[in-house]
């Protein structure tokens, strides 16, 4: 990867996230040439690690088997993994992009087939478990991590396991002395598609994420709930392993509440109500409870039906309450607290495992975007000064999969207008 | 073409030449797959690896490349040979990562390995590159059905982009709904006031643009060809008819509110209650003035119904949500607000979905002192000379009442969709409906339409894929939606119009096989016109000649093989996957005879979730029985009946068949296909019946991509089924 093979009629798409997959494969199957970088080992982002999608409860999965074979077979695009665009200069078509590529340590002979971490004992947190598993520090970062390709943990350079690893390899895959690269690139326009990451669920004091092992995130149930998560389906509660039955889902845990995410996130209503569908698949017996404490249910559009069908649910009970507080039992069960606003009741009821529908934070808030991108209170990205940058998916709102992909296509031919434009200006000069 | 040269190579890196010989894959590749080159490497996608077979590709004149290896997943970027057929030999995720460890399975291990080598040796030789269709289709304008704010939005972007773009726009102006919208819900910081609706601007933009003509007063009388070579009949109301040539259409018919009408309980029809578009006729001619009613009065005090007529589960009315009324009556209340602040505005609500930044323009609402109380409204009744609105108060849960000058349903979208394809000619819901696009297809006029009566599609992760290729819906024909939505879903029509004209100038398909060159090839001459693959194909693609003879039309085509799958004759084709390719790999086998205990199961897998799930069952060591071989298909709905009986006659002992989920929630890629598959083989049994076969001997099961740990599991219990009730008695008869 060097400076000149992009030039300003190829298009930069920063994540390789379902957005950025998305921007990235309709631009080029419109004929142009792409860059795509992601930060992390793998694409995929974050719809990798759900279980299942809302309405239909089919996997995501399923859709990035597509996407990823789109790309394999479309030499247009570039992928860039474990890389971050550092900086951003020059104008709408024609700006000179700073990415820096971070060391992997293993090249792209690998192939996959794991001798390396068969080789070494050193584990970390699985990063794609949100660390309810570990790994080894030698690692594929999950079943359907693309490039296809191991990764190893900075933690074990410089260490024996290192070059335990380095000898297992048989086809000499393992590089040590790598190290961070840093490249220019030439672009026309830049699509960020930099997705979202939940709100950290810890500054919401009172709910006592963090300190009661039996809070977890919504994104933490979807691990739980899948067959090839960290429980192998079970839903297992963090302080005992015991099977969880009466569970209870959170709404805007951080959303709608100006001390934290200003804005609805749009998703979590239709998430928990899926996942009390995953209650009922893991009990056939009827067995599982759900409980949803919410302000508004937000089923927007076709997804009334879903709401409908869950409220006919005998496993699932709605509340129409902003839970105060959860405080622990002497047996680490979650007791909330709060007001039950139709009736107007007091109520303090225990349950097995609290679920908190956290809300989405743009991912942008933590990397450095060019000072020429405007973005909302939230953090959001609503466009350009020059015009020549756009936002796509849930880096430019809080959107689901469907209305994240709409938006990535969208934004793919907006950069794609950008790069026209600037053709047809330099054919006329 | 040149003579076909072949080549096998065989890796064996990643283990495989630890538990496989690979001289014994070398002999069957030579002497029974009659391959002219045969190598060996033990690290075939190393860059040496790759180096050789380029070697013999530009030296040799190797034109047909087996690899017997990693799966066809793994390493496509190495194996990247263009002009060369090129297939896979699955021996690492397919045998050495799913046989059990241990010495007592080595014959058996080695045994799938022959195999797999065998079958990808025939079906090799029966593969051709597909040339590409030289009949591609060129015409790159854009068609726009429908002038609204979509359809504007849609044009314009197209236009942007640098092509022609056309607009059919059944009334006398453009503009749609939005031209008849005072103001906007916000779609910019602050999110806190209506705003400017742009669409003065939008329209002289379009009318001013030297790539975008309109045609007013218009609609599609007819519409023939497919993408690239559209041709399109627009009637105008003069009477005069202009022929439109053009390359792919974006269907923006927009929405009909709900009629108010339908709704007398909650005073629909009766005097000073309306809908939001009412409304927004008032407010207009307030034009920021305060807001009269018809009679003149001026409104001081108003009440909003949200969700009138819609989310009912009664059955009488929308069952959906209509996603924008929440905002829209904010916007509203906001109208009177901004003009009088006394004026009392009180919207009754069940839920509040105000979703992303809306959630700043409904605090700014509560700021303005607009009231809102969660309640079902039961009744609108005249009181003196206004209106009184009877609820259920839903957090007192107590009856309530409220008075008011006015009263605004806010009631819901219904999609302007055209005919339903599906229901029969003679329903009487499809004769009062007026077709959109007229299609002159063998499968009826309009796009095909989902639940609730919105258009395709309703896939998650591909949005725009509908089942007419080359023709996208946009905007509220096919979800409710608002402005905000309804711009980005035009943008984003406007590109996938775009890639349809530019895949069929090159003949390339669209999603999901986009760049695949291959196409369906017809004998006609074999053809007995029993109309299965018109009547089977998912898209349309296929249309009937006055003699009844299929006329294929490529650019429509997604060449997931249905046709080929529903042909009797055999008489459909592609050049690299066809009845032969597949046909041939069944029937290679080295056949253990009947009283060997070794049965011989085949899988027909979709490749688009099936083999991706048995590949990764292999990647997470889930071991099943050796007695498996797997053949990926490009859809369930390709598997051709003959490779079932091939199979059965051949003495396989059993046939499993994984697609994707069918029905309301398709998970199927080609929507169809898998449906269609499940039910041809709900009539296998007659066939098995003749063979006199157990019925247990072909089952179909539908598997998800994550079902790793379960297609193991399957497979395990399916072999064992099959020893309990024996070896097939069909063997060496085949």
């Amino acid at each position: 990867m060097t400076g000149n093979i992009a030039t300003n009629s190829t298009l930069l798409v920063v994540g390789g996230g379902i957005s950025g997959m998305t921007a990235a494969l309709e631009a080029a199957e419109c004929g142009k040439e792409v860059v795509l970088v992601e930060k992390l080992p793998t694409l995929g982002g974050r719809t990798a690690h759900l279980y299942r999608y809302f309405p239909k409860m089919c996997h995501p999965t399923c859709g990035l088997e597509i996407n990823l074979r789109r790309l394999k077979g479309n030499r247009r695009v570039r992928v860039l993994t474990m890389t971050e665009v550092v900086a951003v200069d020059g104008e709408r078509g024609d700006y000179r992009v700073t990415l820096k590529i971070a060391p992997r340590y293993v090249k792209d002979n690998c192939t996959a087939c794991g001798d390396c971490a068969e080789a070494i004992s050193s584990e970390i947190a699985n990063v794609y478990e949100y660390g309810l598993a570990r790994t080894k520090a030698a690692y594929l970062p999950h079943v359907m991590a693309y490039p296809q390709r191991y990764v190893l943990d900075p933690s074990i350079i410089g260490t024996a396991e290192a070059e335990q690893a380095k000898a297992a390899c048989k086809v000499g895959a393992i590089d040590l002395g790598m190290a961070e690269e840093t490249v220019q690139l030439n672009v026309g326009s830049v699509i960020w598609a930099t997705g979202w990451r939940p709100y950290d669920a810890a500054r919401i004091q009172p709910y006592g994420y963090g300190r009661y092992r039996n809070v977890i995130t919504s994104l933490e149930f979807e691990r739980l709930a899948d067959p090839r998560g960290p429980t192998g389906g079970k839903l297992l509660r963090p302080s005992d392993g015991r099977e969880a039955k009466n569970i209870a889902f959170i709404q805007c845990a951080g959303s709608r509440d100006e001390n934290h995410l200003r804005h609805c996130s749009r998703i979590c209503c239709m998430a928990s109500l899926k996942q009390t569908q995953y209650v009922g698949e893991a009990y056939p017996d009827g067995s599982g409870k759900s409980t949803i404490y919410y302000i508004d249910i937000r089923a927007i559009d076709r997804f009334e039906d879903f709401y409908q069908n869950v409220q006919a649910d005998p496993g699932v009970s709605f509340i129409k309450s902003k839970v105060a507080s959860i405080v622990e039992d002497k047996d680490g069960n979650p007791v909330l607290h709060g007001v039950d606003t139709e009736g107007y009741h007091r109520y303090a009821t225990t349950h097995d495992l609290v679920v908190l529908a956290v809300g989405m934070e743009p991912e942008a808030n933590s990397i450095r975007l060019p000072d020429s991108i405007l973005t909302d209170s939230s953090g959001f990205i609503e466009n350009s000064a020059d015009g020549g940058m756009f936002g796509a998916g849930a880096a430019a709102s809080p959107l689901d999969v469907n209305r994240a992909v709409q938006s990535a296509t969208a934004a793919a031919l907006r950069a794609i207008q950008v790069i026209h434009k600037t053709a047809a200006t330099e054919s006329t000069a | 073409m040149s003579e076909m040269k072949t080549a096998a190579y065989i890796c064996t890196g990643c283990g495989i030449g630890d538990k496989i010989d690979a001289g014994t894959l070398e002999k069957i590749a030579a002497k029974e797959g009659k391959m002219a080159l045969v190598k060996r490497h033990e690290f075939l996608c190393g860059a040496a690896g790759v180096q050789m077979i380029r070697d013999d590709i530009d030296q040799e004149g190797v034109t047909h490349v087996m690899l017997a290896g990693c799966s066809r997943r793994a390493k496509s970027e190495a194996f990247d040979f263009p002009a060369t057929a090129t297939t896979r030999a699955n021996l690492r995720e397919g045998v050495l990562w799913v046989v059990a460890e241990g010495g007592e399975h080595d014959e058996i291990r080695q045994e799938m390995a022959d195999d797999y080598v065998r079958m990808a040796c025939a079906e090799l030789k029966k593969m051709k590159v597909p040339a590409g269709n030289p009949a591609t289709a060129n015409n790159k304008r854009i068609l726009v059905v429908g002038g609204g704010f979509s359809g504007m939005t849609a044009a314009l972007a197209a236009a942007d982009a640098g092509y022609q773009a056309v607009i059919v726009e059944k009334s006398g102006q453009l503009g749609g709904w939005a031209a008849r919208t005072w103001k906007r819900v916000p779609a910019a910081m602050p999110y806190a006031e209506p705003q400017e609706t742009g669409v003065a601007e939008l329209i002289d933009r379009i009318v001013s643009h030297p790539k975008i003509s309109v045609h007013l007063n218009a609609t599609v009388a007819e519409t023939r060809g497919a993408p690239g070579r559209f041709a399109v009949d627009v009637a105008t109301e003069s009477g005069a008819a202009h022929s439109e040539e053009v390359g792919a259409i974006i269907q923006a018919s927009g929405f009909t509110p709900y009629d108010i009408a339908r709704l007398p309980e909650l005073g629909g029809g009766a005097p000073n209650v309306v809908d939001h578009a009412g409304l927004e006729a008032l407010a207009i001619a307030a034009d920021g003035g305060a807001i009269k009613r018809s009679d003149g009065a001026e409104v001081k005090s108003v009440v909003f119904v949200q969700c009138a007529g819609q989310r009912d589960d009664s059955g009488a009315h929308l069952p959906y949500c209509s996603g924008h009324c929440c905002a829209t009556s904010i916007k509203q209340a906001m109208y009177f607000k901004n003009a009088n602040p006394d004026v009392d505005t009180v919207v009754i609500y069940q839920d509040l979905r105000v979703p992303g930044m809306g959630e700043d323009f409904y605090r700014s609402a509560q700021n303005k002192g607009v009231i809102f109380t969660k309640g079902k409204a039961t009744a609108v009744k005249a009181a003196g000379n206004g209106l009184r609105v009877d609820f259920r108060d839903l957090i007192l849960d107590e009856d309530a009442a409220v008075e008011a000058d006015l009263v605004v349903l806010a009631t819901g979208q219904v999609a302007n969709s055209g005919v339903d394809i599906e229901l029969p000619d003679e329903d009487p819901a499809k004769a009062q409906k007026v077709s959109i696009l007229n299609l002159a297809y063998r499968q009826g006029k309009d796009l095909p339409i989902l639940k609730h009566g919105f258009n395709d599609s309703h896939f998650i992760c591909f949005p725009y894929e509908t089942r007419r290729t080359g023709i996208y819906a946009s905007g509220p024909v096919r979800r409710p939606m608002d402005m905000q939505q309804a711009g980005e879903d035009a943008v984003g029509a406007a590109l996938k119009a775009i890639q349809a004209v530019e895949n069929a100038s090159l003949g390339r398909a669209a999603h999901p096989r986009s760049g695949d060159l291959s196409f369906p090839n017809v004998r006609l001459e074999g053809c007995t016109q029993c109309k299965r693959c018109t009547v089977e194909c998912p898209f349309g693609a296929i249309d009937e000649d006055e003699k009844r003879f299929p006329v294929f039309n490529e650019s429509r085509c997604r060449r997931c093989g249905t046709c080929m799958g529903a042909c009797p004759v055999r008489v459909i084709s592609f050049e690299n996957y066809n009845v032969d390719t597949v046909g041939s790999q069944i029937k290679c086998l080295d056949m253990p005879d009947e009283f060997s205990e070794k049965p011989r199961i085949l899988i027909l897998a979709c490749e688009n979730d099936a083999y991706p799930a048995l590949d990764m069952a292999g990647l997470q060591r889930h071991v099943y029985s050796a007695f498996v071989r797997a053949i990926p298909v490009r859809c369930l709905g390709s598997v051709n009946m003959v490779w079932i009986t091939d199979a059965l006659n051949s003495g396989w002992d059993g046939i499993m068949l994984m697609g994707c989920k069918k029905g309301d929630d398709y998970q199927c890629h080609f929507v169809k296909g898998s449906e269609m598959a499940h039910y041809r083989m709900s009539k296998v049994d007659d066939t098995l019946q003749q063979l006199g076969l157990e019925n247990e001997r072909v089952v179909t099961h539908e598997v998800a991509i994550t079902d790793n740990a379960r297609c193991a599991r399957l497979i395990n219990d399916y072999v064992a089924q099959i020893m309990a009730i024996g070896l097939s008695p069909m063997k060496g008869f085949g």
